[in-house]
């Protein structure tokens, strides 16, 4: 059994490493020379991966790339992908599925009631109106009373709020399940006016996240307003944990298109977890006022693939493979956890 | 309620108080009045000049946000302070959230409902010759005023990043504490201090009334929906307010005497203001809507010429209104971080409201089922209020859910919710009573073109205005922003336009004032017909000075 852990651990290892060397070949690829250098520096790798995908004949030189030493290239961001589109009128798509069953709900459900029960009230009115107009209806009744319809139109709308709550109910069990033990822990922290980031299992110390200027931002092809200049980067299908809080005010960490939004209390760590099922640039802004500069702290969370996320995380000095690392310690049961994490650097840095 | 036949003295026994022999002077009259009556005059003149300036700051930020980028702050600023920069700019922004806030709140609807109708209706309603504490009625007013007085104060003073309280009208610490140095922030509060005691003493004033001086025979079960609506209203304001006055007694000596409530680095929470805030701060909506139900059902009742339907089915549903709305505080608070239990209870209490409000919404639709129904600018405005209310109604169901308000708190959505509740709702109520009352106030009748005119483009203003403001919050527009990206251009635009044709029908509304009073036809004692059986009907118009010298007996 243990033994089949570390196969599924080592595959999955293996395979992430192929990923990021074929992404880094997209990106060596305008460049020959330094391409057919990482082939002679690196003849085993060459190998390997030329066994793991033979097919990729076009491009030999992929094969050749350094598995871990790719070099990350942030995302450019979609229009209409993860920010406000022009015009718009409905909820930022949904691509959590946390996110998307609050849409369900929101759109299939409440929306459909309230719709109505605005419709039906805005009818009765018209109908009283046109019905019992002085000119129609000279004579007006005594009516003051009528139990029956007391009773029904209190007990319909009981009704329709119990049924309302128990997809709300459920949506709020959902999004308070505990985080999975793999789930990608970020500390996030709130400023005056800025976003701060920490990746404690990857060892990332806490990096700060600042709003573009006009000029950055149409530089880098960003929305401004929501582009930052250090994302909050996370792979893709991993559930990630966010521990939010705050350093001087009340702030609030939101992603309309991850339905998540949560204060960023000072003393207080709040949580929030959330579960990205596509890549891409997802924005949000701070929402709780803050200051002057409350509209002025927009949120970026650019979601990775895998490889390319460890990728980033290598890029900026921490270790993808903390939390991996760490399962595999509980999997060798006798190795310290320290040289569990220093051991998947320890095969990249063979390899 | 339903019919009530003042049986004696109307009119007769008023005609000598009428004679004016014992009206005093301009100066005792106005400035140290006793008289129910004048009070509520001078409230509704407050009121109307606090919703100017309220207004005015609401039109000053769709002007701001009718185009993305920062294009007048800066300059607005510098009107106050001529070494103004960017930042002042923006602070000024966050002053004008705050002050349009606590204006509309505090100076604009709540006098005008309470202090100005209340005052007014309530003693003739239930056949009184005043209020019970007529000094402290007074006291009542001029701590308004001066409350105002402070508020505009604020603005003037350094508060933090620039003149005046930058932090919402909510006052959240620890933005309002060590996040906003500057005298700015305490004279807010001193503001909504005095305005609270205001509102303690009126409350005090109108529950002492309405229990001991209802004339006889005038059970409360025959008490008209209004003054039951008062009644609640009073209620709610007498157990809510002292929470808040601790809880910004709290604010303040955190921030000038080193205690540190709401300061975690001394032990202090947060969330705990909110908590204390918010108990206040829900009953404190009700407040503002309560008395425009019984305003509705009035009219509806005078304007169908039937009896409301359900009386006691309608002054039970907002004596429910006023009981579930002290236990459903925390949805305010949805995204503070609060456990899921607690989460789902807000979930479920707040979703109980809705019933007591459809109930009242049914009856007053039933209320007009077999009436003879006249479109009188009044009833315009009631219709539009059910119909709006509705609408805000229900979006206060979807934020009820909190699983939903993971994503739609403090967005748009949510201004757009409470703006349809709030300016479309109680400012509908608030239109609707005054023009039904004003004839019996000012003793002129107003121009029922010009009041349709106000009504219609007002109506369509507020909507242009506030219904595109769901699209944006629902994109993820958050409240308070001074900017935004370029996609939320278009709504944003659309809203401001829609502030303009409100601006406009709000012209006709003071063209008409002004009109009634230089050339309106004198208003009979019941302008209205038989449809209205209340007992202000049965005096003249405007009403003695003093009414009821003998007390007229309820069959």
């Amino acid at each position: 059994m243990k033994s089949l852990k570390t196969l599924v651990i080592a595959a999955a290892l293996s395979l992430g490493l192929v990923g990021v060397s074929q992404h880094a070949a997209l990106a060596q690829a305008a460049d020959p020379v330094a391409s057919s250098a990482a082939v002679t520096a690196n003849p085993t790798d060459s190998a390997n991966v030329s066994a793991s995908a033979p097919s990729d004949a076009a491009s030999p030189a992929s094969a050749a790339t350094p598995a871990g030493d790719a070099d990350y290239v942030p995302l450019k961001p979609v229009d209409g992908v993860g920010q406000p589109i022009p015009a718009g009128m409905d909820f930022q798509t949904q691509v959590t599925p946390l996110g998307q069953q609050a849409y369900w709900f929101s759109s299939a459900v409440l929306l459909p009631i309230i719709t109505i029960t605005s419709l039906m009230v805005l009818g009765l009115l018209f109908w009283v109106v046109a019905r019992y107009r002085a000119k129609a209806n000279p004579v007006p009744s005594r009516t003051t009373h009528n139990t029956l319809i007391e009773v029904i139109w209190t007990a319909i709308p009981v009704l329709v709020l119990a049924v309302v709550a128990v997809p709300s109910i459920r949506l709020l069990a959902a999004q308070y399940e505990p985080a999975k033990e793999e789930a990608l822990t970020i500390k996030v922290t709130g400023y005056q006016w800025y976003w701060g980031y920490e990746y404690p299992d990857e060892g990332i110390g806490e990096y700060v996240s600042k709003m573009l200027t006009k000029d950055q931002a149409s530089e880098a092809g960003e929305p401004y307003l929501l582009g930052v200049d250090h994302r909050m980067v996370v792979p893709v299908d991993r559930q990630v944990k966010l521990i939010i809080t705050a350093a001087d005010v009340i702030h609030s960490f939101a992603v309309p298109s991850f339905w998540v939004k949560m204060d960023a209390v000072p003393g207080r760590a709040n949580e929030v977890t959330f579960t990205p099922t596509k890549v891409g640039v997802f924005y949000g802004q701070c929402s709780e006022l803050c200051g002057i500069d409350h509209g002025y702290m927009p949120i970026a969370v650019e979601v990775l693939p895998v490889d390319r996320w460890e990728a980033w995380v290598r890029s900026r000095g921490g270790n993808p493979d903390g939390e991996d690392a760490a399962a595999a310690s509980v999997v060798a049961a006798s190795a310290p956890a320290t040289e569990a994490v220093a051991a998947p650097a320890a095969t990249l840095a063979a390899n | 309620m339903t019919d009530i036949a003042a049986t004696a003295p109307a009119h007769g026994q008023d005609a000598h108080a009428h004679e004016d022999h014992d009206v005093p002077g301009f100066f005792v009259r106005w400035f140290m009045s006793t008289n129910h009556k004048d009070i509520g005059t001078m409230y509704l003149i407050f009121a109307i000049f606090a919703g100017i300036i309220g207004g005015a700051l609401s039109g000053m930020m769709r002007l701001e946000l009718a185009e993305p980028g920062v294009q007048y702050l800066t300059g607005w600023a510098q009107i106050l302070d001529p070494a103004a920069g960017d930042t002042q700019g923006k602070h000024f922004w966050n002053m004008m959230v705050t002050a349009h806030g606590l204006i509309m709140v505090f100076f604009m609807v709540m006098p005008a409902l309470i202090g100005g109708f209340g005052n007014w209706f309530v003693p003739l309603m239930i056949g009184a010759p005043d209020m019970a504490f007529p000094r402290m009625n007074n006291v009542s007013l001029w701590l308004t005023t001066v409350a105002f007085v402070l508020l505009i104060a604020s603005m003037f003073v350094p508060g933090g990043s620039g003149l005046g309280a930058g932090t919402g009208w909510t006052l959240y610490a620890p933005l309002s504490t060590n996040g906003s140095p500057g005298p700015a922030v305490d004279l807010a509060i001193f503001a909504v201090h005095l305005a609270g005691a205001s509102s303690i003493l009126g409350a005090i004033n109108f529950i002492t009334t309405i229990f001991n001086m209802r004339a006889p025979g005038m059970t409360l079960h025959k008490m008209p929906l209004f003054a039951w609506s008062v009644l609640v209203t009073a209620f709610l304001l007498l157990i809510s307010l002292p929470v808040l006055a601790a809880a910004i007694t709290m604010l303040l000596t955190d921030r000038n005497f080193g205690t540190t409530f709401f300061d975690p680095a001394g032990g202090g929470d947060p969330v705990l203001y909110q908590h204390l805030f918010w108990f206040f701060g829900h009953p404190e909506v009700y407040i503002m809507i309560l008395p425009g139900f019984g305003i509705v059902s009035q009219i509806i009742s005078t304007f169908s010429r039937k009896p409301v339907f359900g009386y006691l089915g309608m002054a039970y549903a907002m004596v429910a209104i006023g009981v579930v709305g002290f236990i459903v505080w925390a949805h305010h608070m949805f995204t503070v971080g609060m456990s899921v239990n607690l989460k789902m209870y807000f979930t479920a209490a707040t979703m109980v409201i809705a019933v007591p409000t459809g109930i009242k919404i049914f009856s007053w639709v039933a209320t007009m089922w077999g009436g003879s129904i006249s479109f009188k600018t009044p009833m315009m405005w009631a219709l539009g209020f059910i119909f709006m209310f509705t609408v805000g109604g229900v979006t206060g169901v979807v934020l009820a859910n909190g699983g939903v308000d993971q994503n739609l708190h403090d967005t748009y959505y949510v201004v757009a919710h409470f703006h349809y509740v709030l300016s479309l709702g109680a400012v509908f109520a608030l239109f609707a009573g005054f023009y039904y009352w004003f004839p019996k106030m000012s003793g002129r009748m107003y121009n029922e073109f010009l009041g349709q005119l106000h009504f219609w483009i007002f109506f369509i203003g507020v909507n242009v205005m506030f219904f595109p403001q769901h699209f944006l919050g629902q994109q993820g527009m958050p409240r308070r922003y001074p900017d935004y990206a370029d996609a939320y251009s278009f709504w944003h635009l659309i809203s401001s336009y829609g502030y303009v044709i409100m601006a406009v029908g709000l012209l006709f509304f003071f063209i008409n004032i002004a009109w009634a009073f230089i050339g309106g036809k004198k208003a009979a004692d019941n302008p209205w017909g038989e449809g209205a059986t209340t007992l202000e009907w049965t005096l003249s118009s405007p009403p003695p000075f003093h009414q009821f010298n003998d007390l007229p007996r309820i069959s």
